[in-house]
């Protein structure tokens, strides 16, 4: 944070007192050393004010000033301690004093109006730059399916007559695959300006965790077709009170994540369990795994990794984290062994007790 | 190939245009509103067979339209959502209405519940047996058999894929299934049902992970569908 703006913090009430304090500091010592900074005495009262102004605000500053100028007339103009304006000299004194003082704060106030408009740029640079790769992710992840649905339609409408039956199902075909992939980035939008509208309410309800995972890989069949998929629930039944909605998305973002970032026939292995009124999930793949300078990224929004051949808004695994984190738990990634990424989901939660298992 | 007719009341016209060409190219005719108040007045003066109601109307909240058509209307509605509205979803289908469908939607989906919602209101349920692929009710005895052998249900696993059957194609919600099965005060109760249909699943489902007999409504409830035959 830069200076100007964490002095502006300090209380209206301690400002005004600090400006005072100066100027009646300011004023003793250059009473008592009247004899050899004579000259000097208005400039050190005038620049006090001006120092104040330019780490505090205008009004301090000006009460600093007003003080400074009334302690000048006070102290250094004869006769002493009166207050004496009859003068022509020290009426003159005072209104020139004011003037430079007024000159001095309209510079000022402009140094102050670039200094701030330089320190919103730097922030608004950092804006920009989170806008430029969402743009730029945006743009690629939302028009390459939209320019397939317009071709395809276009070919369809336009060139009716010269397209083969096969060719016009695989364009139909095409525009399908478009929309759902299209529909699925919007999702991950929405889950991102839930989590950041911080509104995010959790709807908790009773949970069967083999049926949610076998679901999110029944949703996933396509993607996980040349995969070896492991499931192990190390309870059972595994009842536990979550929001079964978010949960199923950090699992599908996870799993999805998984089989597109490893190769063909790559193993994904997915536990389940609960201990210390904990549940936990686990996802673990034989892959490459993360890059071990990316490990500490890889929960950023809009997070790419270098090597990352496939696309995507790099939205998933942030919504992971958030959707976790919104249950009160925890997710980390660790390194598989021999190669491969895991992840590790806790999760605090209400389980059904063994005894009201037991059918009737 | 029929003569059903279906009001479509929704205020985008690309969903009703979309819905009109679906609907007629499978022989159902089609009636179209756009606002509350024009899908009630038309519901007053066609003769549709079916509603399909879009919750997010202009000009009023799609529960009071619903409640307002159930007040007279007595044919299925199937309500049209959009997602992570499961709350509006429950309501909706304590307001009488039949079923749902969320937006965006696969046409197959739609077909299936349109289907299964006029069955469901033309056929009666008093028979003394079912017959499905894999099992067979038998209400007279209150027995279900497997590869000609009856198996052991418990009381409560009966009464539940008794309720599932009775209500084929529909969706129950898991207050309405709490209520019927284990009564009025377990209604909160949810993780029994969890378990039940966990245990239903083990042994009328080839494989339970991939149900296909009972299916689950995410936030909602769930469903039990018998294979269509066509």
């Amino acid at each position: 944070m830069n200076s100007f703006i964490s002095l502006n913090t300090i209380q209206k009430k301690d400002q005004y007192i600090f400006s005072v304090l100066i100027i009646i500091i300011l004023s003793t010592i250059n009473f008592i050393f009247l004899n050899y900074i004579a000259y000097a005495i208005p400039f050190i009262l005038l620049f006090s004010g001006l120092y104040i102004y330019i780490f505090l605000d205008i009004y301090s500053a000006v009460v600093a000033i007003i003080l400074a100028g009334i302690t000048w007339d006070l102290l250094f103009v004869k006769p002493h301690f009166l207050f004496d304006l009859h003068k022509i000299e020290s009426l003159v004194t005072v209104l020139v004093f004011f003037i430079i003082t007024l000159i001095n704060v309209y510079i000022i106030t402009k140094i102050k109006k670039i200094k701030k408009q330089q320190f919103v740029e730097k922030g608004l640079g950092q804006t920009v730059k989170f806008y430029d790769t969402l743009l730029n992710s945006l743009s690629h992840e939302l028009r390459t399916p939209i320019s397939v649905i317009i071709g395809a339609t276009d070919n369809l409408l336009q060139q009716e007559a010269k397209i083969s039956d096969s060719d016009k199902n695989n364009l139909l075909q095409e525009i399908s695959i478009a929309s759902l992939r299209l529909n699925r980035q919007v999702e991950n939008l929405l889950n991102t300006s839930r989590l950041q509208s911080g509104f995010l309410q959790l709807k908790k309800d009773w949970c069967d965790i083999n049926e949610l995972i076998h679901h999110v890989i029944f949703q996933l069949a396509d993607q996980l077709k040349d995969h070896v998929v492991n499931v192990s629930i190390k309870k059972d039944p595994l009842v536990v009170r979550i929001d079964h909605g978010l949960i199923e998305q950090v699992l599908f973002n996870l799993i999805n994540n998984a089989a597109q970032h490893t190769a063909v026939y790559s193993v994904i292995s997915i536990t389940a369990d609960y201990t210390d009124e904990k549940l936990v999930l686990t996802i673990e793949d034989n892959g490459k795994g993360f890059p071990a300078k990316e490990i500490n990224q890889v929960f950023n929004k809009f997070y790419r990794s270098q090597n990352s051949v496939a696309g995507g808004l790099g939205l998933g695994l942030s919504i992971a984290k958030g959707f976790v984190e919104v249950h009160d738990g925890s997710i980390e990634l660790q390194r598989s062994i021999p190669t491969g990424a895991k992840f590790i989901i806790k999760i605090p939660a209400e389980s059904i007790s063994l005894k009201t298992t037991e059918d009737e | 190939m029929n003569n059903t007719e279906i009001l479509v009341i929704d205020d985008e016209i690309q969903i009703r245009k979309l819905l009109e060409i679906t609907l007629q190219s499978n022989g159902y005719g089609v009636v179209k509103a756009n606002t509350a108040k024009e899908g009630l007045a038309a519901a007053a003066v066609s003769t549709s067979d079916l509603i399909i109601l879009d919750l997010g109307l202009p000009d009023e909240n799609g529960q009071l339209v619903l409640k307002k058509l159930r007040e007279w209307y007595v044919k299925p509605v199937i309500i049209l959502s959009v997602k992570n509205n499961e709350d509006d979803i429950v309501s909706a289908l304590d307001n009488g209405a039949n079923d749902y469908l969320i937006k965006p939607f696969r046409t197959a989906e739609l077909l299936a519940r349109i289907r299964s919602v006029l069955r469901n209101s033309t056929v009666s349920q008093d028979v003394p047996a079912i017959k499905y692929e894999d099992f067979e009710i038998n209400f007279s005895t209150r027995s279900i058999i497997m590869n000609n052998a009856p198996v052991k249900f418990t009381t409560t696993q009966y009464e539940l894929l008794t309720l599932f059957v009775k209500n084929e194609g529909k969706v129950l919600t898991h207050q309405y299934i709490l209520g019927e099965i284990w009564g009025a005060d377990y209604i909160a109760q949810s993780q029994y049902l969890r378990v039940f249909v966990a245990q239903l699943r083990k042994k009328i489902e080839k494989n339970p992970n991939k149900p296909t007999y009972i299916i689950t409504e995410s936030g909602v409830g769930y469903r039990f569908v018998a294979k269509e035959i066509e």
